[in-house]
């Protein structure tokens, strides 16, 4: 990421010329979703719902929690129909 | 140049027409709603070619016209009232990705209860989503000012987007000849966009999107520069359109025999048109009496006001609008903009002409009264159906 020290440097527009993937989002999280792999059956609702870019899919198909942009929401967890996902406080 | 009979809506659409704009977002709301229709039977016809896009809201009227100025675009769209409200959050969007849309309100009031009527409460609420905001007086001034509205609002010092506020039925329905440029004309003082700062297919681009505290501020101030850079820009751009068209409304605080006044009414919209008979009528018997039309709202004409105020010793501000406040809104700025003049007039707030109430002569006349008489309350309403007291 470009890097600015006073309003002369940055540009007159607020535009911004990389993804937004590259922010990390996500440094406020209380609670952590914890995938039990041995209960889940991916069916990928946890990634459908994630309202963020927060769950990946595996090679295996297994969804991966993205704890960079994981807010900790808590709707993959309500989600999962066989309750595979538990919310666990940040240490 | 070809004189047309047309209403106020008609010449806010002949304006976006000339201004060849590329894309049109249409919902309808009265008393806005022949604005977008003129403006579909130009694209029907093939006069004007355009993307007319029919959405489900205001909302999301004003996100198309954002969308597609972000992409470089020039882009019209028009509403009104309890839609103008609808879009406030994307007002915001608008100016704050700098996407120079130029918008056609009717001014009509709020609900409730219900009124489809003159008022200038819808635009007023808006004053603060940093647009630019122009209030006509004649349909003459629509479309002067709406055309010239897309070359300011472009200008690489400004790129904001500006509102054309007219008020219902006395504008947007009502017919009055009107100077229509030709296209070559509008070609000469318009020239296409020259978009800067824009997404583009293919390129990872974002606008507007997050920000951190460490740089949000800036860009705030960025929007309040742009906004200090409108007044200058939109002299030099009233003096190319009058170069051209040989039209000029006046700049954003046109006065009317202000130089030797003792009072001086401030108004927008076409309240100014009864205001200026008024004043000609008292003149008449040596009541020494003028008026300034508040022409642009956003940004404030406060070098104007503060000028206004070293000459005038009594000043009235006439507030088409109740905002919800002690005193009308264009009343605070006024006397806002005045509280650092060298010498500070008296001032005195006239709310009058709610919900479609015809502003007539007379009631100028007591507005006057009370500001020679410098007798009467801070703020008064005008023309209010209130019993009266018998002596």
């Amino acid at each position: 990421m470009t890097s600015y020290e006073t309003v002369e440097d940055l540009p007159e527009v607020c535009i911004a010329t990389e993804p937004s993937d590259q922010i990390e989002t996500a440094s406020w999280r209380t609670m952590r979703p914890v995938i039990r792999l041995e209960a889940c059956t991916k069916c990928n609702v946890c990634w459908k719902f994630c309202p963020d870019i927060a769950i990946a899919i595996n090679e295996e198909g297994y969804p991966v929690v993205l704890l960079d942009y994981c807010k900790g929401c808590g709707i993959c967890a309500e989600e999962c129909k066989p309750r595979a996902i538990d919310m666990v406080k940040e240490g | 140049m070809p004189v047309q009979v047309i209403s106020g809506n008609y010449a806010q659409a002949y304006a976006a027409k000339l201004a060849r704009v590329q894309v049109i977002s249409a919902y309808p709301i009265t008393p806005q709603t022949t604005i977008v229709e003129k403006l579909a039977d130009f694209v029907a016809s093939g006069e004007l070619q355009a993307e007319y896009i029919k959405v489900e809201s205001e909302h999301s009227a004003m996100q198309v016209c954002i969308s597609a100025a972000g992409m470089g675009a020039r882009t019209y769209t028009a509403s009104s009232s309890q839609g103008l409200l609808l879009m406030h959050e994307l007002l915001h969007w608008a100016s704050g990705i700098r996407a120079p849309i130029v918008m056609g309100v009717a001014n009509r009031a709020i609900a409730p209860p219900l009124s489809i009527w003159t008022d200038h409460s819808d635009t007023i609420a808006q004053r603060d989503t940093g647009w630019i905001q122009y209030y006509a007086e004649s349909n003459q001034e629509v479309l002067d000012t709406a055309l010239m509205a897309f070359r300011l609002a472009e200008h690489e010092d400004v790129r904001l987007p500006a509102m054309i506020a007219e008020d219902a039925f006395y504008l947007s329905h009502t017919v009055e000849p009107v100077d229509v440029p030709s296209q070559e004309e509008a070609d000469a003082f318009l020239p296409p966009r020259k978009a800067r700062d824009i997404v583009r297919p293919g390129e990872a681009t974002r606008l507007g999107s997050y920000i951190g505290p460490d740089l949000y501020m800036e860009f705030r101030y960025k929007v309040a520069r742009a906004m200090e850079r409108v007044p200058a820009t939109m002299a030099a751009v009233e003096h190319e359109y009058e170069r051209i068209t040989g039209r000029n409304h006046g700049g954003p605080l046109p006065l009317y025999r202000a130089d030797d006044a003792d009072a001086v009414l401030v108004t927008m919209g076409t309240a100014t048109t009864t205001a200026r008979s008024v004043v000609d009528a008292l003149r008449a018997r040596g009541e020494k009496v003028g008026l300034a039309k508040l022409r642009v709202f956003r940004p404030l004409p406060v070098h104007e006001l503060r000028e206004l105020a070293r000459t005038v010793d009594r000043i009235g501000v006439l507030d088409r609008s109740y905002t919800g406040g002690l005193v009308g809104a264009a009343y605070s700025e006024v006397a806002g903009a005045m509280y650092h003049a060298r010498e500070r007039p008296m001032l005195q707030n006239f709310i009058a002409g709610l919900g479609g109430r015809d502003i007539t002569p007379p009631m100028v006349e007591q507005m006057y009264r009370r500001l020679i008489g410098a007798g009467g309350s801070e703020v008064e309403w005008i023309g209010l159906k209130e019993r009266k007291e018998v002596a």
